[in-house]
């Protein structure tokens, strides 16, 4: 095989440089003693201290935290019916509708979900008297819907690379078709769910314009604390979040790559 | 009943239900796309045609009931104002400007990324590969916070050539369509990596071997082999990169200037600024047109992509 040239090689390099630096100048500076943010004015811990001070954005957390817990799991629910659905029943009358909604909001600006999905809710308000208020509940409804979407296309991918011997020994053996999804099938693409979960989860911890849409006056979610902070310049406790999250994220990426990593081992012995 | 797993006993509950539980099964994902997801498209459009009021909610409705026959509103005014005031023609033009050129410089930079992958010794291509997706992990507001540090008057590019003695005085780089072209190429490079990668992955050595045993020059095999070959996942990526790019909101409000004009940013205030549902319906509306061709070229270039991995 040719080797990647040297000039390939430097552009590599710098390549992922330009994807590092401003995550790394973030960490750096959530420690800089100095509010100007970019001039270093010594070390300190100070804007973490400040954070956890921060009712606003404390609670802002605990929401977001709820939100993202309670959307990825319904995403994933979703995303798992619809894949099954799409991979392993025949024809059936809505099948193009359905693959056409499920991957649909991959693919659609987040203003237009966002609106789309606040008019829905106020026509509903206004002909069932549901969702009265809008702010946790309808937020977490809005990213379940575009991380069903996600996962759906982690899950799927898995469904069609599953071996169907194992599911059709268990339908002969006279298992119940539902018996063998949640005994065969399931364990079986459980790595695909994770993901569609952890993906789901980003996703629903991230967004600031969906949320800022269908969310009500009670609830603000994280993102948009961030947000309203952002517009007026950089803040020093906003780095210190933003290195905390980082912080978390590559723990988790690290634990996960770690635990791939195992488990191909010991599929390979 | 407690030694039996949850499978089985949710099997058993279902299995008198029969056939009914498939209906049931296909039911739920379709509903739930129905309700939160189709029909608040609908709801837009029916919307976009409406009339703007003070009431709540702030529009007027499309069909009446008055004194035994039904009163049909259609009003087209919300799009004749999208054609009269320039704003809007302007706003249009600027996003898919800014973000094809962004797509465009995403392309040059992520084709020889991909390529570079895709050429390295396969038990390295995995962890490059996840290099590259690794920041998508993270947070995508801060990392576009990130290049406020970065790109402001005394931000640390600034504060980086000065030192170094290469200009004098500070760069205006924040509140430019430069910074929101470095803003989208940085958030969606992964998004131009992937495909690319997967398609260049796969490339036959062969072909590029025969180019060159004909006497090719690597730019001339570059050019009429690689690329062509590639053509897919070129698509695919810019596709995803262009797309959301054209309807991003965040980027040109943290980034842009008072200059940058971008139809996101446009529907964000006409919704929240100037309370007008029915001209933002509209907005939308049109949007989605704007995006139809980029969307079917994406939904070609996918199936041509798995065309070829079969």
């Amino acid at each position: 095989m040719k080797r990647p040239s040297r000039s390939l090689m430097i552009f590599g390099v710098l390549g992922f440089v330009f994807l590092y630096a401003p995550i790394l100048s973030l960490v750096v500076f959530s420690f800089n003693e100095s509010r100007l943010v970019t001039v270093w004015g010594g070390f300190s811990t100070k804007w973490y201290g400040e954070l956890f001070r921060d009712p606003q954005i404390l609670d802002a957390a605990w929401v977001s935290l709820r939100v993202a817990l309670a959307s990825a799991t319904l995403s994933v629910v979703i995303g798992t019916v619809a894949s099954f659905v799409l991979v392993r029943f025949r024809r059936f009358r809505t099948k193009t509708l359905l693959s056409m909604m499920i991957t649909a909001p991959l693919v659609m600006p987040e203003v237009i979900i966002g609106l789309a999905l606040l008019l829905m809710f106020v026509a509903m308000e206004s002909i069932l008297g549901w969702p009265g208020q809008r702010g946790i509940m309808t937020i977490i409804i809005a990213h379940s819907t575009f991380g069903a979407a996600y996962a759906a296309v982690i899950i799927q991918s898995r469904l069609v690379d599953m071996d169907l011997s194992i599911e059709e020994a268990a339908l002969d053996l006279g298992a119940h078709p539902v018996r063998v999804f949640f005994d065969v099938t399931l364990p079986v693409i459980a790595p695909a769910l994770m993901s569609g979960w952890l993906l789901a989860f980003t996703l629903s911890l991230d967004d600031l314009v969906v949320a800022s849409f269908v969310s009500g006056p009670g609830a603000s979610t994280l993102p948009m604390v961030i947000f309203s902070k952002v517009r007026l310049g950089v803040s020093p406790d906003v780095n210190a979040l933003a290195a905390i999250i980082i912080g978390v994220a590559s723990i988790g990426i690290i634990v996960a790559a770690l635990q791939v990593s195992r488990s191909k081992k010991i599929s390979q012995n | 009943m407690s030694s039996l797993p949850l499978g089985s006993r949710i099997g058993s509950l279902l299995g008198r239900m029969g056939l009914k539980g498939r209906l049931l099964v296909i039911a739920i994902p379709t509903v739930w796309l129905l309700v939160f997801f189709l029909i608040p498209f609908l709801v837009v459009a029916k919307i976009s045609f409406s009339e703007a009021a003070i009431a709540r909610p702030p529009y007027l409705p499309i069909v009446e009931w008055i004194d035994g026959f039904f009163r049909v509103n259609l009003n087209f005014n919300n799009y004749l104002f999208l054609l009269e005031d320039p704003l809007y023609l302007a706003a249009y033009l600027g996003s898919v400007k800014i973000a094809g050129v962004a797509t465009l410089i995403a392309l040059l930079i992520g084709y020889p990324m991909a390529y570079l992958i895709a050429r390295s010794p396969p038990d390295q291509r995995n962890l490059l590969l996840m290099l590259v997706v690794l920041p998508f992990w993270t947070s995508f507001l801060l990392r576009v916070y990130a290049w406020i540090g970065f790109l402001k008057g005394n931000g640390v590019i600034n504060n980086l050539l000065m030192s170094i003695g290469i200009i004098d005085e500070p760069l205006v780089m924040l509140q430019t369509d430069f910074a929101v072209y470095v803003g989208i190429v940085y958030t969606y490079l992964p998004f131009m990596i992937l495909p690319l990668y997967a398609n260049l992955v796969k490339l036959d050595e062969a072909y590029l071997e025969a180019s060159s045993d004909l006497g090719a020059l690597p730019v001339t095999t570059f050019f009429t082999v690689t690329v062509p070959l590639s053509l897919s996942g070129i698509i695919a990526g810019c596709m995803l990169v262009f797309i959301p790019a054209v309807g991003e909101f965040v980027i040109p409000a943290l980034l842009g200037g008072p200059d940058t004009l971008m139809i996101g940013q446009v529907l964000w205030n006409e919704f929240f600024s100037n309370r007008d549902w029915p001209v933002a319906s509209s907005v939308a509306i049109v949007m989605l047109f704007v995006l139809v061709i980029p969307i079917m070229l994406l939904r070609w270039a996918q199936s041509a992509g798995e065309g070829e991995s079969r």
